[in-house]
């Protein structure tokens, strides 16, 4: 059996249409069976609630008396892109106050004009004959503007890996606080309410479909930037009209340490024309898999630590080593449910018919990483590879007279398989003269968590070592835990200025 | 239950928590203290049952008093029922029920205000 849209969208004007979550459609498929299902079922709403950093609007002020040409423009102090025509400009949810860094920022404004609350609009220019004036500040509310289009380059993101942290020190990240020594886990997305876990094959999405966006209708572009979707990662670019949105479904959000970002709402209405669309909606939480990533690794190829399925994520907790590690989400699931409903009542309600894509989206395409022409240096470019060690066994006198001969402030200590155990500095040899400093070994002085540095990492995250441990030293170590050099912040400092580079 | 105990500069050197334990023979369980020289304060947990005993001890012996209610003020507008809160809690004050709604059980709070700047919506505060 198969169905037309043309059939489901007759049912769905005459108010008959069959219309489910796709929370509610596993059972339905345990219970009818697929045939069953297809038949019963007309519609299914998908929804997500999240932070989507990528999202903004285009907005067009009209002319003023004399006309200016908006070259910067400004909204309640949050820098707009205005390099686009003389009254246009586009706000990036993610741009930040210039007073008021991250607590206010083009999230904000969104919110604020959906909200019908007045915003302050700032622009300059150079003036032109055709534009001659050059400053303008003015208040306008979303109706004095005539158009507000919502334009999201990256939305709905189809699942999102899971954040974890296993270094010593608490993350502040776009997926929230993670706390230090993997003390919590921080997830994100709808699970079997997501959009495109429900058509991981994009049959249905794609091109001018319509879409549930903010409270709104909107539309679907097509796929949204960074989008992957062979690898189970696609994500959507979406636009709809401001006016019609809603401050339930456009949230502003500041990230502590991290910045601004827009929580939307969208859902898409998917119709459920043959078996594959039935088994595709029957996804569940258990089966959607995504990995825990150690987000302490300040690399793009960050340690995966294990896989976990949505299910284990939302049960509040999930095991590492036969350790349990508390989870929470960053996207709200209850409003992820509050969007699917809505939808399925707009179209219950005949107010929203589905549509099939006017152009497809490649489900082939794969995410890339940047093409880097220019690589960043390594620590072992600029390591000192003449590195004076110690032993833990000998004497702290020893250990003074080679850092008084070795220009050194910093011995690291290794053991007999020349493994580095500690490391000790001027500081802690001149401390220990005032104990019994002659009878004194390395062992007892040094320290023995060492913060190391591996030849391959780039530099800036060897400064961003040094300066987070307030440090000015770091034994650089192979695999085998072997000092191989020492890498020095004056040295770091020295690169850093010939280079022009800002650390 | 938890009473918040404000101390100030003319007793904050005495053994005043030991003092009222021992008197009372009620265990308190101190959860959280800031003491300098000056001045104080202290967040202790003790049996409901012991309430008016404790409080009339503390009173004489100079210390202010406050039942710890309402510690954690959530703004129900703001909050989008993320659960950024839940698991960065020490004392897992929050939870969802099974409709994932945020529930709080303030009880617990120890005021050690972690939950604060983690709320991404800015929801949270801890009364002082
Ligand atoms: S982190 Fe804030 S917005 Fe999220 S559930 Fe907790 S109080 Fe609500
Ligand atoms: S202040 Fe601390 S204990 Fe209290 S609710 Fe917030 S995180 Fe939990």
């Amino acid at each position: 059996m198969q169905k037309s849209i043309e059939e489901i969208n007759t049912r769905i004007r005459d108010g008959s249409a069959v219309v489910i979550t796709a929370e509610e459609m596993p059972d339905i498929v345990s219970e009818l069976g697929e045939e069953g299902a297809l038949q019963k079922v007309d519609v299914v709403t998908t929804g997500t609630f999240g932070a989507m950093c990528s999202s903004g609007a285009f907005l067009n002020f009209g002319h003023s008396d004399p006309p200016i040409r908006m070259e910067r423009v400004w909204l309640n102090d949050v820098e707009a892109y205005a390099g686009i025509a003389a009254v246009d400009a586009y706000i990036g949810a993610t741009q930040e106050s210039t007073t008021e860094s991250l607590r206010y920022g083009g999230a904000h404004v969104i919110e604020d004009l959906v909200s019908g609350r007045q915003i302050e609009v700032r622009a300059i220019s150079k003036g032109t004959d055709c534009y001659p004036r050059r400053t303008i500040t003015t208040e306008l509310l979303l109706d004095d503007l005539n158009q507000a289009v919502m334009v999201n380059p990256r939305n709905a993101y189809q699942r999102y890996n899971a954040a974890i942290n296993r270094s010593e020190r608490v993350l502040e990240t776009y997926m929230g606080t993670l706390l230090p020594q993997s003390g919590n886990i921080s997830y994100s997305g709808a699970g079997l309410l997501s959009p495109l876990l429900n058509d991981p094959n994009l049959s249905l999405i794609g091109s001018g479909v319509p879409i549930f966006l903010g409270g709104g209708t909107g539309v679907i572009v097509g796929e949204g930037t960074q989008s992957s979707p062979k690898t189970g990662f696609a994500n959507l670019m979406v636009s709809g009209n401001l006016k019609n949105m809603s401050p339930d479904y456009l949230r502003a959000a500041s990230f502590t340490g991290y910045g601004v970002s827009l929580y939307v709402g969208l859902g898409v209405a998917l119709p459920v024309l043959n078996l594959d669309v039935v088994r595709n909606c029957a996804v569940r939480d258990e089966d959607i898999m995504v990995g825990i990533i150690d987000y302490g690794t300040p690399r793009r190829d960050r340690p995966v630590l294990r896989q976990v399925s949505y299910a284990e994520l939302k049960s509040g907790s999930v095991l590492i080593d036969s350790e349990e590690i508390r989870t929470s989400s960053i996207s709200s699931f209850s409003h992820a449910r509050q969007v699917a409903l809505e939808l399925k009542k707009e179209v219950e309600e005949g107010r929203f018919t589905v549509a099939l894509p006017t152009v497809s989206i490649d489900r082939e395409k794969v995410n890339r990483p940047m093409r880097e022409t220019r690589q960043t240096p390594r620590v072992q470019e600029i390591m000192n590879p003449h590195v004076v060690t110690i032993t833990e066994d000998e004497s702290v006198k020893t250990a003074a007279r080679k850092l008084l001969k070795g220009e050194t402030n910093h011995l690291p200590v290794i053991d007999a398989d020349q493994k580095l155990v500690g490391i000790i500095t001027t500081y802690d040899v001149s401390k220990s003269v005032l104990r019994d400093g002659n009878s004194l070994k390395v062992s007892e002085i040094m320290s023995k968590k060492v913060v190391v540095v591996a030849p391959d990492e780039p530099v800036d995250v060897a400064a961003q070592r040094l300066d987070q441990h307030n440090i000015s030293a770091l034994p650089v170590i192979d695999a085998n835990y072997h000092v191989i050099g020492i890498l020095n912040a004056v040295d770091l400092g020295k690169l850093i200025s010939k280079k022009g580079w800002h650390s | 239950m938890k009473l918040f105990l404000t101390i100030q500069r003319e007793v904050v050197k005495k053994p005043l928590i030991s003092q009222v334990i021992l008197e009372t023979g009620v265990m308190i369980n101190v959860e959280r203290a800031h003491i300098d020289s000056n001045e104080g304060w202290v967040l202790i947990d003790i049996p409901e049952n012991e309430r008016e005993r404790i409080i009339e001890r503390f009173s004489e012996l100079g210390v202010e008093v406050k039942q710890l209610e309402n510690a954690v003020i959530h703004d129900d507008h703001e909050c989008v029922e993320c659960g950024a809160c839940i698991s960065i809690c020490p004392q897992e004050v929050f939870f969802f029920d099974p409709g994932y709604h945020l529930q709080i059980e303030e009880d617990r709070c120890i005021l050690c205000g972690r939950c604060v700047p983690s709320c991404p919506h800015q929801a949270l505060s801890i009364r002082q």
